[in-house]
């Protein structure tokens, strides 16, 4: 097997807070290689997003420390120069985050938008980013493109700039795309098409993806490996199947339990997480899920850290692995 | 698929739509009931005028019956005017055509006074449990309000056991009742809101996309609470969302929305499983579900483009311009809801027979929005 995309180990970002230092993210390891999808899921405040944003150099460095290790081909992001993370930004990782709206500039025109991230990655002239920026945007699917370059973000709907700032972040073809809640904002039939157009686009150029999501739905349909985050720690991981169909970690039971589903409807009624998730500026000392744990019963549960371990492997080369005392890995 | 049948109908030309009972149930059966609801809002032109450039129909001519006790999902995308319609049926948007019945009486003639009384019978419960609920009163101050307008409870103590009622009914400690809503999670907050909108003992509950600012393992605990109340106070409920799994969850009946207008309703179960109406059928195809075998092998059906803007309602079908199976007479004739599939569930669609009011596709024919 070559060398993974993206190598990430032992990330940790604490942040700064009035209320005392907050453990956003703790420890996280894991691999993308090229043309692979990468689940990243959990709930709000689990540290999915900071997660990535930490990766980019995209948090304030007042407030934010970040440690560890994230090695984009070879070449580790977090201690290169902010010049050379610019460099790399493009042609390297493009990001599509969740509201389109916020993320375009609502005073430029989409072509300026487009061919501003061409030409700070390349010598092209203005007219020759401009053709490429519409071949882009027809890649993407947008309807006239040419016309399109001309219009405003709040003259197309939501879906059609969600395109928009795909195309922007693919327009130096990117060795890595992240996207964070990319589809949250949209509806389902569109969120179908932006699916299709991202696997299309992944299996075109060997694209590694990073997609970060809440809706286990989503993941089932796209991701080759899953990673659930709790807490700021990585608590369970393994391929898509492993995860989502033999779950092992109780939280990742209780989510998926948790979930109306269509597929299988039942008359009973739903399993809840009872409580809510800890706030990172608190975070137990032992498992971060025992508070909340319907079957926790190791007296180490409350005092000690688990470690994330093998707890089988579906045939394939990728261990299934989850950070859990109790031992009843049992499928749902 | 392209045969017309030429079979004359009861409901076929010249009959307006809205004519067309939305279902066969005895009235008595019904406790809200709209027919050929429209609410249109003028487009104005920008500059000091502001003259009246078009209309806005985000609300077009929905026929649908609400039965006593039944959860009735209201399905659709955004833009669909599902929000509208639910906002119209409690008048807290004037409807500006058709009629909205409640328990028998019209309510769209309705003065202040008699809107009143309707408000205490019907209730609202909001998206976001952070903006609907003001950040200065304590959740007892929220909650007794109700209490207070309708003139339900007289005296600080009896109020005070109410609301002390409501809490435990909802799920929340009633030492609570002193705290203000910064003090709550979202889930909480979204207890707090429905403990409000049971204050005044309602018959009939709107849940307006009620879960959807929720975590996934909260949602579940707000939607096992609205099914409980459902059940335990014989509440009827209006249960808009554009979660399809979760309205096919908690709903009896399912009716579906696009651009303005109730296309399919029925039976969860028919709608759920064997919907009549393309647009229902790739609405479904669409929705992901969590397992990665059921995933890989699925048959999505990827509309093309955009829904047409509201300002622009294709003529005929609204449906028309990204259905995979238009044909003839999709443009010229309105459809009407048929009976079609299970008992008791109906679409609007040509494709189960041509059933509507024909209209003049030259007049009426916009061009869909691309």
């Amino acid at each position: 097997m070559s060398a993974p995309l993206l190598e990430v180990e032992d990330l940790r970002v604490r942040l700064r807070t009035p209320r005392g230092p907050a453990e956003v993210v703790n420890g996280l390891s894991y691999t993308v290689g090229r043309g692979e999808t990468v689940a990243v899921v959990g709930e709000s405040g689990s540290g999915k997003s900071v997660s990535v944003l930490a990766l980019l150099g995209l948090l304030p460095a007042r407030v934010a420390t970040v440690t560890g290790s994230a090695r984009l081909d070879g070449e580790d992001l977090l201690t290169m120069s902010p010049e050379r993370l610019r460099e790399v930004r493009g042609p390297g990782v493009g990001m599509v985050f969740q509201d389109p709206m916020t993320s375009l500039n609502p005073v430029l025109t989409i072509g300026r938008q487009l061919v501003e991230g061409i030409r700070a990655h390349g010598e092209v002239s203005k007219a020759a980013a401009r053709e490429q920026a519409a071949g882009l945007l027809a890649e993407v699917g947008l309807p006239d493109p040419q016309r399109a370059l001309d219009r405003y973000p709040h003259e197309l709907s939501g879906g059609m700039r969600q395109r928009v700032v795909i195309a922007i972040a693919l327009s130096n073809n990117p060795a890595l795309l992240i996207a964070d809640e990319a589809t949250t904002a949209l509806d389902v039939t569109v969120q179908a098409q932006i699916l299709d157009l991202v696997a299309e686009l992944q299996s075109e150029h060997g694209t590694g993806v990073i997609w970060i999501t809440h809706d286990l739905g989503v993941v089932a349909g796209i991701a080759d490996r899953v990673l659930v985050m709790y807490g700021g720690r990585c608590v369970e991981d393994g391929t898509v199947d492993d995860v989502l169909e033999r779950p092992a970690h109780p939280y990742t039971r209780g989510l998926l339990g948790a979930l109306p589903d269509l597929a299988q409807v039942g008359d009973g009624e739903l399993a809840t997480v009872p409580g809510v998730p800890p706030a990172p500026t608190d975070l137990p000392p032992g498992c971060v899920f025992w508070p909340r744990c319907p079957v926790r019963s190791d007296p180490r549960c409350e005092t000690e850290q688990p470690p994330l371990a093998v707890v089988g492997t579906s045939g394939g080369t990728l261990p299934h692995r989850a950070a859990t005392w109790c031992e009843e890995g049992s499928p749902r | 698929m392209t045969d017309l049948p030429q079979r004359p109908t009861a409901h076929a030309a010249g009959v307006p739509a809205s004519d067309v009972p939305a279902s066969q149930v005895p009235a008595s059966d019904v406790l809200v009931s709209a027919r050929g609801l429209e609410v249109h809002f003028p487009v104005r032109a920008g500059g000091a005028l502001r003259r009246a450039t078009g209309v806005l129909r985000a609300v077009d001519g929905v026929d649908l019956d609400i039965r006593r006790g039944e959860t009735l999902g209201l399905v659709g995308e955004s833009g669909c005017g599902k929000s509208t319609l639910g906002n119209a049926l409690l008048r807290l948007v004037e409807p500006t055509g058709g009629t909205v019945t409640f328990d028998g009486t019209d309510v769209t003639g309705l003065d202040r006074r008699a809107l009143r009384a309707l408000r205490r019978r019907a209730g609202m419960v909001f998206q976001d449990p952070f903006a609907s609920l003001d950040p200065r009163r304590t959740v007892r101050q929220t909650v007794s309000e109700p209490l207070e307008v309708h003139g339900l409870r007289s005296g600080r103590r009896e109020r005070a056991e109410r609301v002390a009622e409501l809490l435990e009914l909802v799920g929340l400690d009633p030492a609570v009742a002193d705290r203000y809503p910064h003090e709550f999670s979202g889930g909480q907050r979204q207890r707090v809101g429905i403990a409000r909108a049971l204050a005044g003992e309602p018959d009939f509950l709107v849940c307006d996309e009620a879960i959807a600012s929720l975590d996934v393992s909260v949602q579940a605990q707000v939607l096992n609470l609205l099914r409980r109340l459902q059940r335990q106070l014989g509440l009827t409920l209006l249960f808009i969302s554009h979660d399809l799994s979760a309205v096919r969850y908690v709903s009896d009946r399912i009716a579906v929305m696009y651009l303005g207008r109730v296309v399919e309703v029925g039976p969860a179960s028919a709608v759920g499983s064997d919907p009549q109406m393309p647009y229902t059928q790739a609405l479904l195809s669409a929705v992901p579900v969590p397992h990665p075998s059921l995933e890989r092998t699925r048959q999505r059906i990827v509309l093309r483009g955009d829904v047409p803007s509201p300002a622009a309602v294709p003529s005929g079908c609204r449906f028309r311009t990204r259905c995979p199976y238009a044909f003839e007479p999709c443009p010229d004739v309105d459809p009407a809801l048929q009976p079609v599939g299970a008992p008791g569930q109906l679409a609007a669609c040509h494709l189960h027979g041509v059933v509507g009011r024909p209209v003049e596709r030259a007049e009426e024919a916009v061009p869909a929005a691309e």
